[in-house]
């Protein structure tokens, strides 16, 4: 049973790893780097099942609430930049070349 | 129902945590309720909140193993993470010092900064301190969700925007890896703390070969490489650094740069000792990459800041080379290199910050012609920082290459110091040129900058003591990083 | 056994009475006097006109950035209070009691932070 959702999760952060490279709306990354993290955190419980430890469990409230205090300061990040440019479009993330 | 046990929990193990998340929240509050554009007093106050969190660092230096460990062993504050929390200290203290006058030169005097900075403190502090993966995560986080505000700091200025757009989505995108490695590394052995990890690698040998340990190594390598800026996992380095305000971006290569070297070499060299074959082969591989990516895209960059960036990037790679060296002369060589790093780096920041005009139209190297003839006191020490940063004696700089080399050298590792010192021969270059334009060229334009703060002066004044007495007298930092070292 | 769930199946009762009464009761005595903006869908509060693919206030964007804070660490009560009991029995019931009060001292001084700032003013 533990393979299944191992593999689900993995399945999930590459989903989510794949969208962060491919997608050009800072939004939907920041959506992508959620996915990897919520792929992470079904990791942690199906583990915690497995193993019958309760520390994975402990460890997924942490990744949510950091995950919440992520999402505030993206979005705030977010709000800044668009009132300066009009667009969240990662291409638009090019004042500062090599 | 069953009575639990109350862990362990002593408070001492959180002290300089605990006085800057306080000094922190009290600023936070003051900063709303006390009407006025005037915010210097933040900055005082933050300061009197290091000096006691640094005094609080101090009196636990050897403490009986009792006092440092803390909450049933999510802290252990050991020499290793005291030696580090002085380092963080220094740096965020040295920030503080140089932000005011930035922060109101380029009208962006909002109050939060000296929070943030503190709240990213203690987050660092946190992570040099924890010993359970769970601690080291939210130390990290909590580092970096602050770092992700303070490079985004000037709302107004669309290159601070996009320092910290990028900044953010990048280490969000980070943090996945480093949690991934996390969640396998406790899948494989069954717990998140370092001491019960590395024991039950020790007990089971099959562990050493199981591949969701390996995997979660990896993982939390490629995570922390992140967090230390290095090559291949450097590329929003020089964007953030060029974009953040000038004081944040000081602040940002010292002590973060420092936090996320604690934070790997407590993983690696505590927990994960059983795959050192593994690790320290990715580590040399990293290190030759950083040093020579880093030095080789320096030579060709105009803006200082951005200069400094990469620059910065070949730093890391040094401390890299004393890392893969994995001895204790090894750890402690980026001990004092860190803390020499943190001197000479947010010192030549502060000479920049001083040089800058409002919006920053003249970070160009040609824009430090004439410097030298012009201000000569400060040109002669931005030249003792800038070699000190190319690694020339009598400083700190020199002396803390040589340790990270010589101990790479006593592991074995010859090719990899001749690649490093091939590297700090190029870095000259880059350094050197800056000198050039301060002596040998005409000024082309004033150095017109606002009045200079007594705060300035008094951080470009500690740092230059910070950059020589360790490079006349080494051992005085010297022994007490080797008290420090992990073993 | 069963009996442990009756005040379950009483509260379920009279929930599902309550609310079918009310709008039962509502549609037989209020007065119908239709009108456009009356028929018009619910959209808490808006002008319920135009598309609705228009773009949000950014108003919009900090609150439910605000909501999104203080309600997940309101996340980290719940396993407290599963244990508190526990603690109580223990003889920590004040020390855990105290610890849960610094954290929403804590969460505190964010709110009153947001407050001061503005921030959950809608003008």
């Amino acid at each position: 049973m533990l393979e299944k959702y191992l593999i689900l999760s993995a399945i999930l952060f590459s989903i989510g790893t794949l969208g962060v490279l491919i997608r050009r709306n800072a939004i939907v990354i920041f959506m992508c780097v959620e996915m990897m993290l919520n792929a992470v955190n079904l990791t942690f419980i199906a583990l915690s099942k497995h193993l019958g430890n309760i520390d994975g469990q402990v460890f997924v409230f942490f990744v949510m609430t950091v995950a919440a205090a992520e999402a505030a300061v993206g979005l705030a990040l977010m709000i800044a930049f668009f009132k300066n440019r009009e667009s969240i479009d990662v291409e638009d993330i090019n004042v500062m070349k090599l | 129902m069953e009575t639990l046990v109350m862990p362990a929990i002593n408070f001492a193990a959180i002290m300089p945590e605990t006085i800057l998340s306080i000094v922190a929240m009290v600023l936070l509050l003051l900063n709303v309720f006390v009407p006025g554009e005037q915010k210097a007093y933040l900055a005082y106050l933050s300061l009197i909140g290091i000096v006691v969190a640094f005094f609080s660092v101090v009196s636990g230096w050897n403490a009986p193993l009792p006092m440092q460990e803390g909450f049933n062993g999510s802290v252990l504050q050991d020499n290793f993470s005291l030696f580090f929390k002085a380092i963080f200290l220094i740096s965020a203290g040295l920030a503080v010092l140089i932000s005011d006058h930035y922060m109101v030169k380029e009208e962006c005097n909002y109050g939060e900064l000296y929070p943030l900075i503190l709240f990213a403190t203690a987050g660092m502090m946190l992570m040099a301190s924890g010993t359970d993966l769970m601690t080291i995560f939210l130390g990290l986080e909590v580092l970096s969700v602050s770092l992700y505000v303070l490079a985004g700091y000037n709302r107004s200025n669309i290159k601070s925007n996009e320092a910290g757009l990028k900044y953010f989505l990048l280490g969000a995108f980070s943090t996945g890896f480093l949690l991934y490695g996390m969640a396998l590394t406790y899948g494989a052995t069954g717990t998140t703390k370092i001491a019960k990890i590395a024991s039950a690698a020790a007990l089971d040998a099959t562990l050493s070969s199981n591949p969701m340990f390996v995997v979660g190594m990896l993982l939390m390598a490629v995570g922390f490489s992140f967090k230390i800026a290095a090559a291949p996992f450097h590329m929003w380095t020089p964007d953030v650094y060029e974009g953040a305000p000038t004081p944040m971006t000081a602040f940002m290569s010292a002590g973060p740069k420092a936090a996320g070297f604690a934070a790997f070499i407590r993983v690696l060299m505590v927990a994960m000792p059983t795959l050192k074959a593994d690790w320290s082969d990715l580590l040399w591989i990293l290190a030759v990459l950083t040093m020579t990516v880093g030095n080789i895209i320096a030579l060709s960059q105009n803006n200082i800041k951005r200069m400094l960036a990469y620059s910065s990037i070949a730093h890391a790679g040094y401390a890299l080379v004393g890392f893969t060296a994995g001895n204790g002369e090894g750890t402690a060589g980026i001990l004092f290199y860190m803390l020499s790093y943190a001197f000479m780096n947010i010192g030549a920041f502060a000479i920049i910050i001083l040089v800058g005009k409002k919006g920053e139209p003249n970070n160009n190297v040609e824009d430090y012609a004439g410097f030298g003839v012009k201000h000569p006191v400060l040109a002669m020490i931005m030249a003792l920082f800038l070699f000190s940063l190319a690694g020339m004696p009598p400083t700190a700089g020199f002396v803390g290459k040589f340790y990270l080399f010589s101990a790479a050298l006593k592991s074995g590792y010859v090719w990899l110091v001749v690649i490093g010192v091939l590297n700090s021969a190029a870095s000259c270059y880059y350094y050197l040129r800056v000198m050039v334009y301060m002596y040998m060229k005409d000024p082309v334009e004033e150095f017109d900058w606002m009045k200079l703060s007594p705060a300035i002066w008094a951080s470009i004044a500690i740092s230059a003591v910070g950059v020589i007495v360790p490079g006349i007298v080494p051992s005085i930092i010297l022994q007490l990083a080797q008290k420090a070292i992990l073993l | 056994m069963l009996g442990a769930y009756l005040p379950i199946i009483v509260l379920v009762t009279i929930a599902i009475l309550f609310g079918l009464g009310s709008l039962i009761f509502s549609s037989l005595i209020g007065p119908k006097k239709p009108s456009e903006v009356k028929l018009a869908p619910y959209e808490c509060g808006c002008e319920p006109v135009g598309s609705a693919r228009e773009r949000f206030s950014i108003k919009f964007y900090i609150i439910a950035m605000l909501f999104i804070l203080f309600d997940i660490e309101a996340v980290f009560l719940y396993p407290w209070a599963v244990v508190f009991k526990k603690f109580i029995a223990a003889g920590l019931g004040p020390f855990i009691l105290a610890e849960m009060g610094v954290f929403i001292v804590i969460l505190f001084v964010g709110y009153i932070y947001v407050w001061k700032k503005g921030a959950l003013e809608w003008e």
